[in-house]
Order: structure tokens, then sequence, then C-alpha cells
């Protein structure tokens, strides 16, 4: 079918990012905003904006029949949910299927299917895709006996989990059983779901995903990895493209059972496919698979030049796969950093506010996706992103140079940000030999003890 | 040139009566933006009904609803915001009586019409009490959290 007309459920840049591809298409665009955002750019650069209710996300954001009700009171054709809120809620999916909105995600089933963990394992396992060692909890005394086969240290999951809810790390034996019950309750006040699983917590691990486009009739491409292990508490700062260190016969395995994956699924729309990888033993392991786009999405489309909203939109309006394997080249590296109203010097304490004027770079290679402008608010509601600025070279260090001083010339008034942080990582030796796990966030902050730099005048 | 009061309605009426959902207007300086229920709403202040009604929580200059009866003073009239996002109903159901008309008089526990949320009927309350004087949501139209529903004049003896 034709979409005309798209509500975007969601908000700050990634929802600017979502307008500029439907402006570009020519989709009208109609942005649902809490009364938080009713002055924000996004409000400002959609056609319409409809106020769907108070700041607080479960009052506005997260209001499934408030969204669909909107986006039927405009007459909008579908509905894009961008990342994080209901985007990952099979929920909205289906209640878009039901009244004749096109959801521009894979279908319910599917979001369902990858929301479990449980099921999501299984499902990697039947692909012929690693997984960490470990399996479902199914009481206490079975779950000691799997924890002495997988060893320590390992993981306490939550099955119907993510972002690091309901996780719990298990040291010693001994400690499992209380582990299970904290992370049962936090699971179940999370998620409504209680159940959990064991992994084999890998130490040394780096965190890479590969982005791909499934038609939803079992074909698949892959649009290369991103490497997402400059991250704190499951919190990505840095990411970067490819991931540094890989050598081509490991990638390509990487990339293929990205693909593998999607397609025993005949997964549709854009998603992604988490891995842990060991570059020295080139090993992986599938971790899972996130059915929205990501934040992190811009890197891709630096070195590939595809629009990957554009191609959710074509792949949800049923004209399949806008592009072949051979049609994605991957040019030079990419970087980006997240700029958050955060405080690294106060334990990246949230700092929203007003922010009093703000200067973001430009220049070759650069892009800024952002929603922020001088007078704009960064409400108490939501998370704290503020803006990621991305840039694009030949080679990573090509890419770095232009990043860095990107970084440099950017400037924040008002609110704390976490640009200090970046500068430090970008000038640290160890992120710049590239190929850092998991484990190099907190152990360069350790060194730094983060500059205390603030902005607020 | 400068627009007048009357330029400005026949403008209004015209978009009101066209596709369009957005006119931005400069003459000498002077600026015109108008957008169907957007959220970044009118500059000029314009409320015209069916278009959509100023949003409480944004300061702008005092706009004198059409319906004002002389004497009474913006402080005594109150609009009565939409408490959540739906398709208003002025009327217990098709064809029915409506709940209010102008010039009922309300109580703060009056029903004044319902809200429909994918099925699920909500009745409004009116939250204030006084003559109903104005009524800028369509019965059948989708209103927009906090969007004005109706306006009260405040009981002159209270």
């Amino acid at each position: 079918m034709t979409i005309g007309r798209i509500l975007i459920a969601n908000r700050g840049e990634i929802a600017a990012r979502i307008i500029r591809t439907c402006r570009a298409l020519g989709i009208e665009t109609v942005l649902a905003v809490s009364t938080a955002d009713r002055d924000s750019v996004p409000a400002r650069l959609a056609d319409r904006a409809v106020c769907i209710g108070p700041g607080r996300s479960i009052d506005s954001y997260l209001k499934v029949g408030t969204i669909v009700q909107a986006a039927l009171g405009v007459r909008a054709d579908a509905v894009h949910p961008g990342y994080g809120f209901l985007s990952e809620r099979a929920e909205l999916a289906r209640s878009c299927e039901e009244h004749g909105l096109v959801f521009i995600g894979p279908p319910a089933s599917q979001i369902a299917a990858v929301g479990d963990k449980l099921r999501a394992r299984a499902e990697a396992l039947a692909a012929d895709v690693p997984v960490v060692p470990g399996g479902p909890v199914a009481g206490v005394d079975a779950a000691l006996q799997l924890a002495e086969r997988i060893g320590t240290p390992l993981l306490v999951k939550a099955v119907g989990g993510g972002g690091g809810r309901g996780m719990k790390l298990v040291e010693r034996i001994e400690d499992l059983p209380g582990a299970l019950s904290v992370a049962a309750a936090e699971a179940g006040a999370a998620f409504g779901d209680t159940r959990l699983y064991l992994e084999r917590f890998v130490t040394r691990g780096r965190h890479v995903e590969v982005q791909v486009l499934g038609d939803g009739r079992g074909h698949v491409v892959h649009l290369g990895e991103r490497d997402c292990s400059v991250q704190r508490r499951y919190q990505k700062l840095i990411e970067e493209t490819p991931a540094p260190g890989l050598s081509d016969p490991f990638r390509r395995r990487i990339h293929a059972a990205a693909v593998r994956y999607a397609e025993r699924l005949d997964y549709r729309g854009a998603g992604t496919i988490e891995f842990l990888v060991d570059a020295r033993s080139e090993s992986f392991y599938f971790l899972e698979m996130n059915a929205r786009i990501q934040v992190e999405h811009p890197i891709t489309e630096m070195v590939t030049g595809i629009d990957l909203v554009a191609a959710q939109i074509a792949i949800a309006a049923g004209d399949g796969l806008p592009l072949t394997q051979s049609d994605v080249v991957s040019l030079g590296c990419a970087l980006e950093c997240r700029v958050n109203a955060e405080d690294p010097a106060r334990d990246f304490m949230p700092s929203p506010g007003r922010v009093d004027a703000v200067h973001w770079p430009t220049g070759d290679g650069i892009r800024v996706d952002t929603h922020i402008e001088a007078g704009s608010t960064v409400p108490p509601f939501y998370d704290s992103l503020m803006a990621k600025i991305v840039a694009h070279g030949a080679d990573r260090s090509a890419a770095l140079g232009r990043l860095l001083r990107a970084v440099e010339d950017t400037w924040v008034l008002g609110v704390t940000t976490t640009l200090p942080l970046h500068h430090g990582i970008l000038t640290d030796p160890e992120f710049l030999a590239g190929g850092v796990d998991t484990g190099f966030l907190p152990r360069h902050l350790d060194r730094a003890r983060a500059p205390t730099e603030t902005n607020r005048g | 040139m400068t627009l007048t009061a009357k330029d400005v309605e026949e403008i209004t009426r015209l978009i009101e009566e066209s596709s369009f959902d957005e006119l931005q207007l400069e003459i000498d300086g002077m600026k015109l933006s108008l957008r169907r229920r957007g959220a970044a709403a009118c500059e000029a202040g314009i409320a015209p009904a069916p278009a959509p009604p100023p949003e409480p929580e944004r300061a702008r200059p005092p706009d004198a609803p059409p319906t004002v009866t002389p004497g009474a003073t913006d402080a005594d009239i109150r609009a009565v915001p939409a408490p959540l996002l739906g398709t208003f109903y002025r009327a217990p159901k098709p064809g029915a009586a409506p709940f209010i008309e102008i010039g009922s008089q309300v109580t703060a526990d009056t029903v004044i019409g319902i809200i429909e949320v994918m099925k699920l009927m909500n009745s409004v309350r009116a939250g204030e009490s006084g003559t109903v004087v104005e009524i800028p949501a369509q019965d059948g139209a989708l209103v927009e959290y906090g969007e004005t529903l109706l306006r009260v004049r405040k009981p002159v003896d209270t």
C-alpha cells in the first residue's frame, strides 16, 4: 500500500530523524507529543503534532490505545515507533494490525519471538548460530546443577528482559539462590515476567552487532556490523563500524550467522542481531535481536549510503527489500558519540534542564542527529540523549580525527553533558589502538577519574 | 498594509475550507501562521471553531473567544481541557440530545461529553461550575490531550 501519512510515536532526535526521511519521500508526518515536548524541535518539524498526554511516558508515549487512537484520528496510514518506548511491544504492532494501520517494524509475532530471550536463544540454536553456554532456570535446585555445569562467573537474566534490568552477576555458586530471587522480583516488576535463565558471563568480550533488513518472506541482507563495546552498565556511549581488528573471514562468519538467524524468522523490517565476540579466539555468541531501528544506525548509513528509515518504510509498505546484498558496499569507517545530558563526574547523574546555548559541529564527513537547539529543554521524564555526533572518514584514523575535532567544536551551555568524557575516550591510547572490550569504559573512568568540567554557568 | 481582524477571519475561513493544514503569511513584517490542530499553533492567537483552541499550557496574548458576553473578563472564563486524547462525543449516543449546550449550567461533576479511546468510553466532567459560553470541540472529532472542550463563565456572585 502507499504510505502517505505517518504517525511518529516517539520523541527526541529519532523523531527528527524520521521526519527528515519522510520529507525526502514526500510523506506527511504527525508527531505524537507529550505536554513536555509540545514546543520541541521535532514538534515544529512535523507537519502536525498531536498532544497525547502529560510528560511522564507512562501517561503518554507508553499508552498503546492512545497512540493507535491518535493515528486513526489523524488518518495516518502507518505508525513509526522509533526506538525505546513502544517500539518492541508486540501489543502496539498487533493493535496497528487490527486497526488497518501499517506498523513500521516487524509483525507482532516476530517482536514477541525475539523479545522472549529463551525463545530467541532457541531460534539461534536452530539456525546454527552459537549461543553462550546456559539455559532456563527451572527451580533453585535445577539452577544450581545448571550453574555447576556452566561454571562461574555467570549471569542471571530475565527471559522478558533487556537493557540490563533483571540481570545479576554471580561470582560464587552459593550466591545463586539469592540472585535468583532478586532477579525474579526485578524482572516481574519491569517486564511482568519472572522467568529467568542462566548464561556464562564472558568477562572479556566485545559487543558486535549486525544490521539486517528482511522482507518478511525469507530474504535478508546485512549491512555490516557495528562495534558497541564502549558501554557502561549496558548503555552504549560510542559506536563504530567496521569493528576494528577482525579478520575478514571471521567478520563474514558473523554476518552470515546474523543473516541465517533473521532468515529463520522470516524477519521483516530493520533489525539488529547482537553478538558477544572474542576476537582472539575468533569465537562469537548470539546475545539477542533488536526488532527496531537502533540509536546507532547512522554509522551504518554513513558507510553504506543507505537510508535505513527509508528502507523500513519501503518494507512496511510491502515494496520488499529495496536492495540486494551486492548493492551494499561499505566505504571507510564511521564513529558515533552519544551526547547525553548526564554528569560523568557524578556517576552519570541525569542533568535535565534548559539549554541556554549550543553549537553543533559541521564539516566534511560530519553528521549530527539532534533535536536540541538554544532554548530547548531536556525534560526529566525521558532518556538523556541530546545528540549523536557522527564522523565518517576513509579509514579509522581519518574518522577518529574528524570526530575528535567535531567534539572539540561542540559546546552546550545550561546542562552538563558527556562531551568531556568523549574527548577523554577519543584521546585514550587504548581506544585509539582499537578493538576494546566492554570492560574498557570502566577502566577508562578509573584511570581518568572522568574530567569534571561542567558547563553549568 | 496591515491585516484587520476581518481579514484574518476571512483567511482562516479559506484555510478551513481548503485541503491545506498550514499557512504561513508574511506581509510587511507582520507574520501570520495558521495551522490546523498543530502543537505549534497559530502565533496570531486565532481560535476559530472548529480549528484548535489555544492550548492551556502555552502563554499567549489574551484571546477573546467570540461568544464572550459583554462585561465578562477573561478571568471569569475557564477552559475545560480534554483529560485524554480520543474521539469527543457531545451526546451519550448518536441522535441523543447533547449532554450540554451553550447556556447550560454546569457544576464540577456535570458530565459534559464522552471521549472514546479504543472503544473505551470515558465520561468527561466539567470540573468547573458556571454557564457554558462556548463549545469549541466538535462532535465526533479527535481531541488532543489538554485541548479545550468548552469554556465556562463562573457565576458572578461566587
